[in-house]
């Protein structure tokens, strides 16, 4: 694996990389309340008076909520707690009308797991998972409609979350970004959340510091939070690492703190330090009792299961023939891999990975359609290599019949019968319109027998476009060189 | 277990009470009397006792994923002591 390694004047320098990234729970409803989770909705729509904080409003849990959780765990490689206990988390912020989040603290649903990520050199990493807990998340303030107030909606307020805490065992940029397009995978394979850190239903917060290289000290680190994208987390590691190399060569110290990471600067600068911001003041929730599970229901949850994308990686490659970047990619997107299986039935699935990796996908990326948008089906796209296999057209041709498929939606088998398309592969035919090149083009006869022989491609070229790309290419050049031979 | 001013300056600041100072010695000497109360409780050998979760031994009871709830922004903001474009309205809060 490439080594990450900061060099300056003074000595070489290794970063130390931790992440907790907050995940929103696919859920009708909230974790705790009855009330809708609708994204986008008008505001304060969405509350209920649990949601709300009003005076004798008790919590009740989604079950749906915890099963997620499950699933999401097993999905982490991690080990599901049978006990697990809700605590209540004390801070006052407008957005929060109860001034304190339910969240798990010394018992969390999820264990310890691990994850493997795949780096660009071909290589993989084991992250290790911390822990997993839920909690309920904040409402949202605005600050930009007003000069003097803050406007604050409650719709988001009490959706339910996993906050997943790697260990850390990042040790570059590329490890956190890999890790967080796996992670973000994962989540969709399973279906418990939708991953879209644009949206927030994914939010990071990076925990960095550095050690010279040859050390296995953990120097402070500083926090950035709520960093939006895997870019902006790869930046915010180097930049944040910088800093600290800077300050430790020049003598200083770093303190503990949080951070703001700055995309438009690529720089963090100090949050406000609000006074005794750190003393949450954890305690039991009253309201829920512990969460037990059985061993029964986790049982049920495992065999829900699906295959995830490190063992369809694994299985395109073993049984399928794909190549390990081939079926990384295919893999990394539960309907990629779903559309490619279906394409691949029956056909040969190398040459179908072949074309969804490059006509394919081109075509859908100067679309801008998301696959299941895609015009050309998965079973016309099989269809298609198949038409290539047995060689009922040529390559080039199959790229104008997709370019049809791409337009029309048709079935390639139709678009080749109506448009007369079939290769030909009759000697005698092929044979006809290589007698009628050679004929016209004495000169080029002569000159390629007096050497110059690289001129058969040029022959071969006339030929094929006298047949409008029908004549199948290995015989042209089969029979135009006997016949220039001879 | 005995507590100072600045510590019950402390919890008032995170608590978000104000105390006024002539205040804080007679807040000080109460939260000690409680504290005293219960220290009283070490004095009982619990070794062989279970760690008590809750005081009540219900079982957590969970509800189906449906929404039945929401909808009700007028009584939502009825007791907001500012609402704008049905938003609450606070003062400026700004990290």
């Amino acid at each position: 694996m490439a080594e990450y390694i900061i060099e300056t004047t003074k000595g070489k320098w290794e970063v130390v990389v931790g992440l907790e990234i907050h995940c929103q729970i696919i859920s009708k409803s909230k974790i705790f309340s009855s009330a809708s989770t609708e994204f986008g909705d008008d505001p304060n729509v969405n509350v209920s008076f649990v949601d709300a904080g009003m005076p004798g409003m008790l919590p009740t849990l989604n079950k749906e909520c915890v099963h997620q959780a499950v699933k999401t765990g097993l999905g982490l490689n991690a080990k599901i707690n049978k006990y697990s206990e809700f605590s209540r988390k004390n801070y006052f912020y407008a957005d929060m009308p109860t001034d304190y989040q339910i969240t798990q603290f010394r018992y969390p649903i999820v264990g310890e797991g691990e994850i493997f990520v795949d780096l660009s050199d071909g290589s993989t990493k084991k992250i290790g998972i911390e822990r997993m807990h839920i909690e309920q998340d904040a409402g949202k303030s605005i600050h930009d409609l007003n000069p003097t107030k803050s406007y604050i909606d409650l719709n988001r307020a009490g959706v339910g979350l996993m906050e997943i805490v790697t260990k850390p065992d990042f040790r570059s940029p590329e490890e956190a970004g890999a890790f967080l397009r796996k992670l973000r995978s994962i989540l969709r394979y399973l279906g418990t959340c939708d991953g879209n850190m644009d949206e927030g239903s994914m939010r990071c917060d990076v925990n960095v510091s550095v050690r010279p290289v040859g050390s296995d000290e953990l120097r402070t680190r500083c926090e950035m939070k709520n960093v939006n994208s895997v870019k902006f987390v790869m930046q915010a590691i180097e930049s944040e690492a910088k800093r600290h190399i800077e300050v430790y060569e020049n003598g200083g110290t770093i303190e503990q703190e949080t951070r703001q990471f700055d995309p438009t600067t690529g720089q963090s600068k100090v949050m406000r330090k609000k006074e005794f911001a750190h003393d949450y003041r954890y305690f039991p929730e009253p309201d829920l009792p512990p969460l037990v599970l059985t061993d029964e229901y986790i049982e049920a949850v495992k065999a829900e299961m699906i295959e995830l994308p490190d063992a369809k990686k694994q299985r395109f490659i073993e049984t399928m023939g794909l190549t390990p970047y081939d079926a990384m990619v295919l893999c990394e997107n539960k309907e990629n891999a779903e559309f490619f299986e279906k394409a691949a039935a029956g056909h040969d699935a190398k040459k179908v990975a072949n074309w969804m990796m490059s006509d394919f996908f081109a075509m859908l990326n100067k679309k801008r359609l998301d696959i299941t948008q895609s015009p050309v089906s998965a079973e016309n796209l099989g269809r298609l290599v198949e038409l290539i296999s047995t060689e009922v057209i040529s390559g080039k041709i199959a790229k104008d019949v997709f370019e049809i498929m791409s337009e029309t939606g048709e079935n390639p088998e139709k678009i080749v019968e109506e448009k007369g398309l079939k290769q030909v592969t009759d000697t005698g035919a092929i044979e006809t319109i290589i007698d009628t090149v050679i004929a016209s083009n004495p000169d080029n006869v002569t000159a390629y027998k007096n050497g110059k022989t690289n001129l058969a491609g040029w022959f071969v070229g006339q030929v094929i476009k006298m047949s409008q790309g029908k004549a199948n290419p290995a015989i042209v050049n089969k029979l135009v060189r006997e016949k220039l031979d001879k | 277990m005995a507590i100072d001013n600045l510590t019950v300056k402390r919890i008032a600041f995170l608590s978000r009470l104000k105390i006024e100072d002539e205040k804080i010695e007679a807040t000080k000497e109460e939260f000690n009397k409680i504290l005293n109360w219960i220290e009283e409780l070490n004095e009982i050998d619990t070794n062989s006792v279970e760690p008590l979760i809750s005081v009540n031994d219900a079982t957590l009871r969970m509800r189906e994923d449906v929404v039945t709830s929401g909808n009700c922004l007028k009584d939502i903001l009825k007791n907001a002591p500012s609402a704008e474009y049905d938003y609450f309205a606070v003062p400026k809060v700004v990290e």
